[in-house]
């Protein structure tokens, strides 16, 4: 199977006013197959989000992708041109962000905001327009499409209105969409209606989705593989129930012990103090020497302080990067 | 025993304005009643615009009810009057959901925390400093921090300056007001914990607002369900968990994905 993404070696830095400059990606590799869905797990500050802004080179003027290669379809993203490049988003690749209200014009209906995706990407007539963008709003709504696509954002509750951004990420029929936080503001049952709307389109449509978020909970049921950032670095990367379960970094394991053990028959857990990881994440400025993770680690070994971890295949498609599991 | 806060069929009527029209009445709260013992901790579920924050405004005199009572520590709280309520308000205070929005990011640490002392009259800086510094100890906050700007610090620790600045008038009634759902898990992990010992240490009661039930079970005594302005279940933690009764009850249980469980059970679309 040929992948449809492919992160080869990816390094991305932030230039603060001082100067200094400050790793926010280092070496990031992993591919995605059609139709697949990956969890980009991590905390604030793990570059998750910076992952997301460069695999379509939207970081900020102070951001700058130093080495490495995205294939997307067969070509590196990092050599395309401008031209080509304004193509592929919104186009190849669907772009949802964080806030659903601040993505929406306020003053022009969402019905217009769906087709002007289109018109910019595809020469339809009017009327072509107009038939396609309502075949998109009943796919993303399940009542009410027409009334919907005739009301401005404000008219619209959070659920709704990350419903229209969602139209408009699969208006040009892209073969990956980018999920940044996409469901971070809404409350859990719209959460979840928006969870099943995505996994709905990812096998009607057989898209290939990266969706990115710091709650583990969300991903269970809907990624097929996660990836967990550390650090700028990819701590582990595998199947998502393996992640989940049986999590082999010690980073993962101490994530998934934070939690709280809910809705268990046990109520003795309940008021007990919960797990927590000692000391704070890495200060990224900083020089690095050896494994990032390394003074919160309650498995440490003398080998940790030397060099930073290599990547290593635990099982299959089940990779690691911690000294436990190197050679 | 008597309950620190016993609220009596609440009701708080907000006035829809719209351009063209009649104006219409949104019941935000419609006949709310509810309890909490002294040191028990009150997890208020509900989805968005259930009405658990106007709840939670009415209960800290920032809101005046349209009816109903509010009895605290003896006092209706409600038909009290301006001057009357000044005094009720340190002894409820408040944590919001984001520490960025809600401590100003111009203003050292210790500024903040200090700065509820100013009520109590006839403080020196000095003792009012000093003060700080003792909740900074009592949160966890390292005090080399205390001449930090509050943006300058991380999200867990911002938390916990909006913890010490609710503790700094030593109050008997806390409302965390989603308190926990912007922070990362093993952030939240540390804030929990650190609301449990200073329950125990303290002695306080929590009126916990949150629509993750997850953690609501984790903390809490008792659980009570908000649906459009209802209270539609209420009662010790382990039941609503164990059979819950009403249809939102079970609708915001549902959408609590239980992953440790049925990790590589794909949700049916």
């Amino acid at each position: 199977m040929t992948p449809i993404l492919e992160v080869n070696n990816l390094h991305v830095a932030y230039c603060a006013r001082t100067r200094e400059i400050c790793p926010a990606l280092v070496g990031v590799n992993f591919v995605l197959g059609p139709g697949e869905i990956l969890g980009v797990l991590g905390e604030s500050g793990s570059g998750k989000s910076t992952l997301a802004a460069s695999l379509l080179q939207l970081l900020p003027p102070n951001g700058k992708i130093l080495k490495g290669k995205i294939l997307f379809e067969g070509q590196n993203l990092l050599e395309a041109s401008p031209e080509d490049l304004r193509k592929i988003r919104g186009g190849r690749i669907g772009l949802i962000f964080q806030e659903p209200s601040s993505s929406l014009h306020p003053t022009i209906q969402v019905g217009q905001q769906v087709s002007d995706v289109l018109a910019a990407h595809q020469p339809l007539d009017r009327r072509t327009l107009k038939e396609k963008t309502s075949q998109l709003f009943a796919a993303v709504f399940p009542a009410g499409a027409e009334r919907i696509s005739r009301s401005y954002p404000h008219e619209l509750s959070g659920g709704q209105r990350q419903r229209v951004l969602i139209a408009q990420a699969i208006a040009c029929g892209p073969s990956l969409v980018v999920a940044d936080e996409p469901t971070a503001s809404l409350d859990p049952t719209t959460q979840r209606e928006i969870l099943l709307l995505f996994q709905s389109l990812s096998q009607k449509f057989g898209l290939a989705m990266i969706f990115i978020t710091h709650n583990p909970a969300l991903l269970a049921g809907l990624a097929d593989r996660i990836l967990i950032l550390y650090a700028g670095r990819v701590a582990e990367i595998g199947p998502t129930a393996k992640v989940l379960s049986s999590p082999k970094h010690p980073y993962t394991e101490a994530l998934m012990q934070c939690l709280p053990s809910h809705l268990r028959e046990d109520q003795r857990m309940r008021k007990a103090r919960l797990h927590v990881i000692a000391g704070d994440p890495p200060d990224l400025s900083l020089p690095a020497k050896g494994c990032l993770f390394e003074p919160r680690c309650t498995q440490r070994m003398e080998v940790c302080k030397g060099s930073e971890p290599p990547a290593a295949a635990v099982s299959e498609l089940h990779e690691v990067s911690c000294f436990k599991f190197a050679g | 025993m008597q309950p620190l806060l016993r609220v009596e069929n609440l009701v708080k009527h907000y006035v829809a304005r719209r351009s063209a029209g009649p104006r219409e009445k949104l019941a935000a709260l419609d006949g709310v009643s509810l309890s909490i013992a002294p040191q028990s901790t009150l997890a208020l579920v509900g989805e968005s615009g259930s009405g658990k924050s106007t709840l939670a405004q009415c209960i800290a005199c920032l809101e005046h009810p349209t009816s109903g009572s509010i009895w605290f520590e003896g006092l209706d709280v409600a038909a009290l009057d301006e001057g009357q309520q000044r005094k009720i308000r340190p002894r409820i205070q408040l944590v919001f959901q984001d520490p960025a929005r809600s401590l100003n990011p111009r203003w050292t640490a210790i500024e903040i925390v200090s700065e509820p002392l100013l009520v109590r009259q006839h403080s020196s800086k000095q003792e009012r400093e000093d003060r700080a510094l003792e909740l900074f100890d009592r949160v966890a906050i390292p005090r080399k921090l205390a001449r930090r700007r509050a943006d300058e610090l991380s999200g867990g620790q911002k938390q916990r300056l909006a913890i010490a600045r609710a503790l700094a008038l030593e109050p008997k009634l806390i409302i965390l007001d989603e308190a926990l759902s912007a922070l990362d898990c093993s952030v939240q992990a540390q804030i929990s914990n650190l609301l449990l010992e200073l329950q125990s240490s303290l002695g306080l009661t929590y009126l916990f607002i949150t629509h993750d039930f997850a953690m609501a079970a984790h903390l809490a005594d008792q659980i009570a369900v908000m649906d459009r302005g209802h209270i539609v279940e209420s009662g010790p933690a382990e039941n609503i968990l164990r059979s819950p009764g009403h249809e939102a009850t079970r609708s915001l249980l549902a959408a609590t994905l239980p992953f440790t469980e049925t990790p590589d059970v794909r949700v049916a679309p």
